[in-house]
């Protein structure tokens, strides 16, 4: 697991953190007993504070994803999505297919993106409903 | 936790100017503290004071609990000046050899292996390296010194866009393995935004502001909303900055609380915002006493 930041984003650096810790968690890059980079090798990468570093592991130990154990480091410990992930494959291909399909009709980028919001959106409302 | 450096109404005049007044400050241990204001406010000063360089002409000023000119506490302040500053004649390994000698609690290994890894040749002569590496070899030798804490004045300002990375990335590893306290100096907000989580903010030989940077992105606010009087804002409110245009003004406020008024658009400031309001306070303002919890109207 190697972090990165957006530095214009104006999302606080531990919360990039986090979310990228998640994300992980959701796309099965980390799994249960995976250890974090140490708060030291985080901060001398990304030259960040080290607080932030530590910071964004509390929450994450308050989320209940992760433990530290002291002296060693820190490890996942929780899961999310867990069962949904081996759906992740088929439902990747379908949405590939979608995207070229898209294209060919002559989307850009954009109004995909613009495309897949509102209809996200809508679909979550009727669900709602 | 402990203060690092603690000053009372400290001052310091050149002739008849005050480069620093009426300073009253308590950093604590364990941040790294961002120093910034425009040229001469009076950065390079505190500095000067928090190493013994200078003495203060009012007020005092201790260091890890003891005033600076004690040496005693200097034992444990690394210091590097503007410009890194190291002798051109001498080589690489001469500059460990005379930290060594200078320095009681000197850690041979630490600065060997740092050198390696900054892939510098021992037998270069200082004068000969580039200005990253310059700096680099300055760090290796305040961080050698196994200081608590390390007071850098400007020490990115003159270094590339990889220099300095690479600079700051070793600043945040030395002080992840060593509880180093840092106070530095820059005008780089970008910089200070990622290693900073302490800032102060001087302008005008004055004290703006100062706090941790998460107390302070909480407690300042963005209001956009129509044009009018800053007069008639709500009480707990302080105007930090204020502009307007023909219809709309807004203004950067600080507040013990939420801001509950629906005819203002509120939104959080960055450090950047926080910063430049303050530094765009016109100077020469009279400052209050308490530099705690200073606002200036």
């Amino acid at each position: 697991m190697e972090f990165h930041l957006d530095g214009r984003s104006g999302v606080a650096p531990y919360l990039q953190l986090i979310h990228q810790v998640r994300q992980g968690l959701r796309l099965g890059v980390l799994e249960e007993g995976d250890q974090l980079p140490t708060v030291k090798e985080v901060a001398a990468g990304l030259a960040i504070n080290p607080n932030t570093v530590l910071k964004a592991y509390r929450e994450l130990e308050y989320q209940g994803l992760v433990a530290a154990r002291p002296g060693i480091g820190t490890f996942v410990t929780g899961k999310l999505g867990g069962a949904s992930l081996a759906a992740h494959a088929p439902l990747r291909r379908d949405l590939r297919r979608w995207l070229t399909k898209a294209r060919r009709a002559g989307l850009d980028d954009e109004s995909i993106e613009a495309l897949f919001q509102s209809t996200f959106r809508s679909a979550a409302e009727e669900d709602i409903a | 936790m402990s203060a690092v450096i603690e000053t009372q109404g400290l001052g310091k005049r050149y002739q008849r100017k005050w480069a620093l007044s009426d300073c009253t400050l308590s950093i604590p241990a364990g941040h790294v503290v961002g120093l910034v204001g425009p040229n001469g406010a009076g950065k390079s000063t505190l500095m000067n004071l928090a190493v013994g360089l200078l003495a203060p002409t009012a007020g005092t000023i201790e260091v890890l609990g003891r005033p600076p000119a004690a040496g005693a506490a200097l034992a444990r302040v690394g210091y590097l000046a503007q410009d890194a500053p190291v002798y051109r004649a001498l080589s690489v390994a001469d500059h460990l050899k005379l930290g060594a000698r200078l320095n009681p609690d000197w850690d041979a290994g630490l600065a060997r292996s740092r050198v390696e890894r900054l892939g510098l040749d021992p037998h270069q002569k200082a004068g000969t390296l580039s200005g990253g590496q310059r700096a680099q070899l300055a760090l290796t030798l305040a961080a050698a010194k196994r200081p608590q804490l390390l007071i850098l004045d400007e020490p990115v300002a003159s270094l590339d866009p990889l220099a300095r990375r690479e600079f700051l990335q070793d600043l945040m590893e030395s002080t992840a393995e060593h509880e180093l306290s840092v106070v530095l100096s820059s005008h780089l907000i970008g910089d200070l935004e990622r290693v900073c989580d302490y800032l102060i903010v001087l302008v005008g030989s004055k004290v703006r502001v100062t706090g941790t940077v998460e107390e302070l992105l909480a407690t300042h606010h963005l209001l956009t909303g129509q044009r009018r009087d800053p007069d008639s804002l709500p009480a707990g409110l302080a105007v930090v900055s204020a502009s307007h245009t023909d219809k709309q003004t807004t203004l950067l406020v600080r507040t013990g609380g939420q801001v509950f008024d629906p005819t203002w658009i509120v939104s959080e400031v960055t450090l950047e915002d926080l910063v430049l309001a303050y530094m765009s306070q016109a100077v020469g303002q009279a400052g209050r006493r308490n530099h705690h919890l200073e606002v200036h109207q």
